[in-house]
């Protein structure tokens, strides 16, 4: 390779890893900011502010969801497994929203730690598997291998 | 055998030797992409079962994965194409880095609807601003940018390197969009396809997802190759073998 050649490859290769070495201190000074969602773990240890719009996200705890007779109204507790928070929603579910799988509610915190939202998006995971396949996995035992 | 490595290197800056390769090329690769790509949608959209929680809605995948790849595959064309050009000053390589541009812009706006369609049934929004949905506005973005360079410049071999100077920054931004749903939190879910790993989907939608992945890179081929061709005519108008080729285009 000529020496003009060489020197225009090298100068390529050091700008591309100055610009990626940038972006990486960047990312990493705003990773907060560039998280989509608290962790219901943050939000019990007090990393998220109280009485703005935040958004939190985990699974739905298996057996919290409690709705009131004659209104939209529903309870349920969001988890990571490590904390939970208490939610308030008031409206129509997703339809992928169900128990034990994952969800991001936007809404206020109050001091009381309940979480009031005027949004829920339900997760959906990576994996894609028709109803009957599920259905004999777990028949034979082995739910895990499809949550 | 490096000898022989140098010479193939070399017969590929020759845009003549490109114009002439790049006719059946086009047609077959063109050909065979119709076919996968065909295939591939009629057995996803027609024939895989529906999906234990999304039921029909996730049949959106066989659209939005191949463009989301593609988006990202022609991008990384577009940036080594433009270092080739740089350090080897190869015309060529900046001719196929500009037409693989509006290919890659057309397959980010394919991937941001088809995901805006997914997402209002599944996570009850078309749009959330998390860093996987954001990265990949940013990569339509730069794709604008690029296009819009070529265009601001008074000479075209301005608009080349300043284009490639732009895609080379933008770089940066394909891992961003890759690992974005492992670094951080995000609404959107993590890959389904891994190379280190089996994928958690079923055959029945695994082979068709996979072969409409294959057709559009196919596509993506055959449509680069045509692109490149009149590009090689329009800037090469002033070389004899070109004003011939146009004089026999227009005869037809």
């Amino acid at each position: 390779m000529n020496p003009k050649r060489k020197q225009r490859l090298l100068l390529i290769l050091l700008g591309v890893s100055a610009v990626g070495v940038a972006a990486a201190l960047v990312l990493f000074a705003l990773r907060q900011n560039v998280n989509f969602f608290f962790t219901p773990s943050e939000i019990s240890s007090g990393v998220a502010p109280t009485e703005q719009v935040i958004r939190a996200g985990g699974m739905v705890r298996e057996g919290s969801v409690k709705r009131e007779d004659g209104s939209l109204r529903v309870h349920f507790n969001v988890t990571d497994f490590a904390a939970d928070v208490a939610v308030m929603y008031d409206g129509i579910l997703p339809d992928l929203f169900r128990e034990g799988d994952g969800v991001v509610v936007i809404g206020k915190l109050d001091e009381t730690g309940l979480l009031t939202a005027d949004t829920v998006l339900a997760k959906h995971d990576e994996t894609y598997m028709p109803p009957e396949v599920t259905h004999a996995l777990e028949q034979a035992g082995h739910p895990d291998t499809t949550n | 055998m490096w000898q022989a490595f140098v010479r193939w290197f070399h017969k590929w800056s020759s845009p003549k030797w490109f114009y002439e390769m790049s006719r059946p090329w086009s047609f077959w690769l063109g050909w065979l992409a119709l076919i996968c790509i065909a295939t591939a949608l009629v057995w996803g959209l027609a024939f895989s079962p529906v999906e234990r929680l999304q039921g029909n809605s996730y049949r959106i995948i066989f659209l939005h994965v191949p463009s989301a790849f593609l988006s990202q595959a022609i991008y990384m064309t577009i940036a080594v194409a433009g270092a080739i050009g740089l350090v080897w000053r190869i015309k060529l390589a900046f001719y196929a880095a500009k037409q693989c541009i509006p290919i890659g812009m057309s397959m980010a706006i394919l991937a941001l609807a088809t995901g805006a369609i997914w997402g209002k049934p599944t996570w009850g929004a078309w749009w959330v601003w998390d860093a996987r949905l954001t990265s990949m506005l940013i990569l339509l973005l730069l794709y604008l940018g690029l296009w819009a360079l070529h265009n601001a410049m008074e000479r075209a071999e301005s608009g080349d390197r300043a284009a490639a100077i732009l895609a080379l920054v933008g770089v940066v931004n394909i891992p961003i969009i890759k690992f974005s749903v492992n670094w951080w939190n995000t609404l959107h879910q993590p890959a389904t396809l891994k190379v280190t790993e089996a994928a958690p989907m079923h055959m029945s939608m695994l082979i068709p997802l996979l072969l409409s992945i294959f057709g559009f890179y196919l596509a993506f081929l055959a449509w680069m190759l045509m692109r490149t061709r009149l590009e090689i005519l329009d800037r090469e108008k002033k070389a004899r073998w070109a004003q011939q080729e146009i004089r026999n285009l227009e005869a037809q």
